[in-house]
C-alpha cells in the first residue's frame, strides 16, 4: 500500500468514528431544536415574572387530558376537565392521583400540550411534572398545576390541550433515594 | 488472442485449490464471486419468507401462520433482502468490476476485503439464529421503531442488534476499501470524469455508506443501552423520546436508499450504451446527478414521517427538498432515453433487463413523487401504496439492474455465454411476475388497506389473490435464474473477450474468462 492509499485509509476512518459520534451527538441537537422552536409540545419550567400579567387578557378554553403509560396501575385524573382561561392572568388547576397498589411507588409526568405551536405561551410556574412523585401503598394526593398563557397567543388558537402521561419509574429511582424519601414522609 | 492468455497465465500463480482457497483468499474476483452467491443465497431465503406472507395475504382471514410468526417473517424479509441480498451483491459486483473497469490489479486492501465478506455469514446467521429462540424472531419491521423494537421487544433482539453491528462493520469495510482503491489505484490517465460510471456510482455510494452505517451502529447501540443498561434515549418515562428514533434511523435511512439504487444506475448505464450501440448520452450530467442525489438525500429524510407532528415549515422543507430529488433523477432517465434515441439497439436479455429498469423504476418514482405531497401522504402513509412504492424501486429497480448486470458480465466471469432463451423466458416471467404482484398493491393502498398486518378486509380480497398470484410467479422463475447461471458457469458457447459487439472498457480488454490476475502492470489510458 502506497503512501496516498495510506493517507485516504485514515482520513475514511477519522470519518467513520466522527459520524458514530455524530450520531449520538444529534440526541442533544434534537433536545435543543425541540426546545428553541418548542416542537413536540415540550414545556420547561418558567420565571416568576409579573410581565406575563396582563389586564387585556382574552378568553379560551384548556382541557386537562391524562394518560397511564402502560401498565401503570394508579389513579390519575384531571380534577376539572375543562376550564375556561384568560390569557395574561394566573390558573391554578389540580390533577388527582392514588397509587392503589400496596408497594411504594415513585411516579413522573411527562406533559405535552396540543396544538404544539401554543407550548411557548404557555408558561408554567409550578407543576408536578418538574419533580418525581413518591406515594405509599393507597396514598392519594393532589397534584398542582400553575400556569399562564402569554397574551400573545396568536389569535388563531382558542382551544388548548394540556396533557400528562404518568410512567412508573419506581425501578429506575436509586433505592438509597426512595427509602430516604419515605423516612422523610 | 488464445496465445495472449496462456502467455498471461504463465506469470502468474493460479488460486490454491481446495475450500481454504475461498476462506483465505484475498483475490478480488473470488471475493466477488462470493459475495454474489451469498447473496443470491440470501435473496432466495429472503425471497421464500416474502412467499409466506403473501401466502398468508391470499385470502382475507387468518390460514397459514400465526400473526406473530406474520410479523418475524415480514422483518426478516426486509431485514434480509435490504442488508443480505441488494448490498452484498453490489459490493460483489464492485469487487470483481471496479479494479477491472479502472485497470488496477486488485482491491487496494485484498486482507480487508476477506474479512468484510466472511463476516456478512455470521451477521445473518445470528439473525436467522433469532427465529429458533424463546419469543421468536425480531417482529417489529425492517425499521425496527423504539419502542417496538426496545420495551415491547422479544429477547433476541439483542442478536438482532448485534448482527446490525456485524453487518454495519462488513458495510464500512467494504466501502472504505471501494474508496481507497477508486482514489489511489486507477491506471494512469484514467481521470475522475474518465471513470466508467459503475466505478463512479460506486465512490459515491461509498461514501454515503461510510456517512451513514456509522449512524445505524448508534441508533441499534442506543437502542442496547435502552434495553440492558437503563438509558432513556428512546423511552419517554426517563426524558428520552420514540419520535427521535425515527429520525435517527431515517437520517441513516434514506441515503440507504439511495445506496441501493445509485450502483444500479451505474450498470444500467453500462449496458444501454453497449447495446444501443452509441456514445452514453450526458456523462458529465450523469456524474452531476449522482452526486447531486447523495447530497439531497441527507436533507429529505423526514418525509418517511410525515404523520408524527411536524411543524408546517418542516413538512414543507422535507417536501420540496423530496420533490427536488425528481431532477436529478429525471435527467439520468432523459439521458438513457436518449442514449437509446436512434440507435441500434439489439435486446439481448441484459438490454431487455435494464430497459425494464427504466421503465419501471420510473413508475417507482413517480409513486415517490406522490408520496412526497405532505397533504397526500397523510391518506397513503403506511398503506399498501407505500408497499407497491418501495418494491417498484428496489425489484424492478435494484433487483432487476443486478440480474442485468449478472447476464451482461457473466461471460467475462465464466468465459461462457449464457443461455439466451431461457434467460429471456426467465426475464418474461420476471417481468410479468413483478408487475402482477406490484401494481395491484397501489390499488389496494389508495383503497385502503393498511400494511403489515396477516388480515385485512373483504373489500381487498380480489387484487390480494391477483398479488399473490404474482409474487409466486416471480418467485418461482428466479429458481429458474438459479438454472441458467449454473448452466453458465459449467458449460456454454465460449465468450469472446469483447463479449458484445458494442462493449467498451478495460474489463473487456482482458480475456474471457477474466485471468485470476489481471492489470498487473497497468494499461494506458487516453
Amino acid at each position: 500500500m502506497n503512501r496516498s492509499a495510506k493517507k485516504t485509509l485514515q482520513l475514511l476512518s477519522i470519518g467513520v468514528f466522527c459520524m458514530f459520534f455524530f450520531s449520538f451527538a444529534l440526541v442533544p441537537l434534537y433536545d435543543v431544536f425541540c426546545e428553541i422552536t418548542g416542537l413536540n409540545g415540550k414545556i420547561s419550567q418558567s420565571e416568576e415574572n409579573a410581565s406575563y400579567e396582563t389586564e387585556t387578557g382574552r378568553d379560551l378554553t384548556v382541557q386537562f387530558v391524562s394518560h397511564n403509560n402502560e401498565q401503570m396501575p394508579w389513579k390519575f385524573n384531571p380534577s376539572e376537565k375543562v376550564m375556561k382561561v384568560t390569557t395574561g392572568k394566573y390558573h391554578n388547576a389540580t390533577f388527582y392521583v392514588k397509587n392503589t397498589t400496596d408497594k411504594p411507588m415513585t411516579a413522573q409526568a411527562v406533559p405535552s400540550v396540543a396544538p404544539s405551536n401554543a407550548a411557548e405561551y404557555l408558561k408554567k410556574l409550578e407543576c408536578f411534572c418538574f419533580e418525581q412523585q413518591f406515594l405509599n401503598p393507597g396514598e392519594e394526593a393532589l397534584l398542582p398545576v400553575r400556569f399562564i398563557f402569554d397574551d400573545s397567543l396568536p389569535g388563531t388558537i382558542n382551544n388548548v390541550a394540556l396533557s400528562y402521561t404518568i410512567f412508573d419509574i419506581t425501578d429506575r429511582v436509586d433505592p438509597e433515594v426512595n427509602h430516604l424519601s419515605m423516612g422523610a414522609r | 488472442m488464445s496465445t495472449v492468455i496462456e502467455n498471461h497465465h504463465d506469470h502468474h500463480h493460479g488460486p490454491a485449490s481446495g475450500l481454504m482457497r475461498w476462506v483465505t483468499t484475498t483475490n478480488h474476483k473470488d471475493i466477488g464471486t462470493l459475495y454474489l452467491w451469498f447473496s443470491f443465497a440470501m435473496f432466495l431465503i429472503g425471497g421464500a419468507m416474502a412467499m409466506v406472507i403473501r401466502a398468508e395475504l391470499f385470502q382475507p382471514g387468518m390460514q397459514i401462520v400465526q400473526p406473530e410468526f406474520y410479523n418475524q417473517m415480514l422483518t426478516l424479509h426486509g431485514l434480509i433482502m435490504v442488508f443480505g441480498a441488494v448490498m452484498p451483491a453490489f459490493v460483489g459486483l464492485a469487487n470483481w468490476l471496479v479494479p477491472m473497469m479502472i485497470g488496477a490489479p486488485d482491491m487496494a486492501l485484498p486482507r480487508l476485503n476477506n474479512l468484510s465478506f466472511w463476516l456478512l455469514p455470521f451477521a445473518f446467521g445470528i439473525l436467522l439464529s433469532s427465529l429458533f429462540m424463546e419469543g421468536g424472531a425480531p417482529n417489529f419491521g425492517w425499521t425496527f421503531y423504539a419502542p417496538l423494537s426496545t420495551t415491547y421487544a422479544p429477547p433476541s433482539v439483542t442478536f438482532f442488534i448485534f448482527s446490525v453491528h456485524i453487518m454495519g462493520a462488513s458495510s464500512i469495510m467494504g466501502s472504505i476499501n471501494v474508496i481507497v482503491t477508486i482514489m489511489n489505484m486507477r491506471a494512469p490517465g484514467m481521470d475522475l470524469m474518465k471513470m466508467p460510471l459503475f466505478v463512479w456510482s460506486w465512490l459515491i455510494t461509498a461514501y454515503l455508506l461510510i456517512a451513514v452505517m456509522p449512524v445505524l451502529a448508534g441508533a441499534v447501540t442506543m437502542m442496547l443501552m435502552d434495553i440492558h443498561f437503563g438509558t432513556s434515549f428512546f423511552n419517554a418515562a426517563g426524558g428520552g423520546d420514540p419520535v427521535l428514533f425515527q429520525h435517527i434511523f431515517w437520517f441513516f435511512g434514506h441515503p440507504e436508499v439511495y445506496i441501493m439504487i445509485l450502483p444500479a444506475f451505474g450498470i444500467t448505464s453500462h449496458i444501454i450504451e453497449t447495446f444501443a450501440r452509441k456514445r452514453l448520452f450526458g456523462y458529465s450530467s450523469m456524474v452531476w446527478a449522482m452526486l447531486s442525489i447523495a447530497i439531497l438525500s441527507f436533507v429529505v429524510w423526514a418525509h418517511h414521517m410525515f404523520t408524527v407532528g411536524m411543524p408546517l415549515a418542516a413538512e414543507l422543507f422535507f417536501m420540496w427538498a423530496t420533490m427536488l430529488i425528481a431532477v436529478p433523477t429525471g435527467v439520468k432517465v432523459f439521458n438513457w432515453v436518449a442514449t437509446m434515441f436512434r440507435g441500434s439497439i439489439t435486446y439481448e436479455t441484459p438490454m431487455l433487463f435494464a430497459i425494464a429498469f427504466v421503465v419501471l423504476f420510473t413508475i417507482g418514482g413517480f409513486s415517490g413523487l406522490m408520496l412526497a405531497i405532505t397533504p397526500a401522504d397523510f391518506q397513503y402513509h403506511d398503506t399498501y401504496f407505500v408497499v407497491a412504492h418501495f418494491h417498484y424501486v428496489l425489484v424492478p429497480g435494484s433487483v432487476f439492474s443486478i440480474m442485468a448486470a449478472v447476464y451482461y458480465w457473466i461471460p467475462k466471469w465464466t468465459g461462457n455465454m449464457y443461455d439466451e432463451r431461457l434467460s429471456r423466458l426467465h426475464f418474461w416471467l420476471s417481468f410479468v411476475g413483478v408487475n402482477v404482484t406490484f401494481f395491484p398493491q397501489h390499488w389496494i393502498g389508495l383503497a385502503g388497506m393498511p400494511r403489515r398486518y396477516p388480515d385485512y378486509a373483504l373489500q381487498f380480497a380480489d387484487w390480494n389473490m391477483v398479488s399473490t398470484a404474482g409474487a409466486f410467479l416471480f418467485g418461482t422463475s428466479q429458481i429458474l435464474f438459479l438454472f441458467i447461471v449454473l448452466k453458465t458457469v459449467v458449460g456454454g458457447k465460449k465468450a469472446t473477450s469483447q463479449v458484445w459487439e458494442g462493449a467498451k472498457g478495460l474489463e473487456w480488454s482482458v480475456a474471457s474468462p477474466a485471468p485470476y490476475h489481471t492489470f498487473s502492470t497497468p494499461p494506458k489510458v487516453d
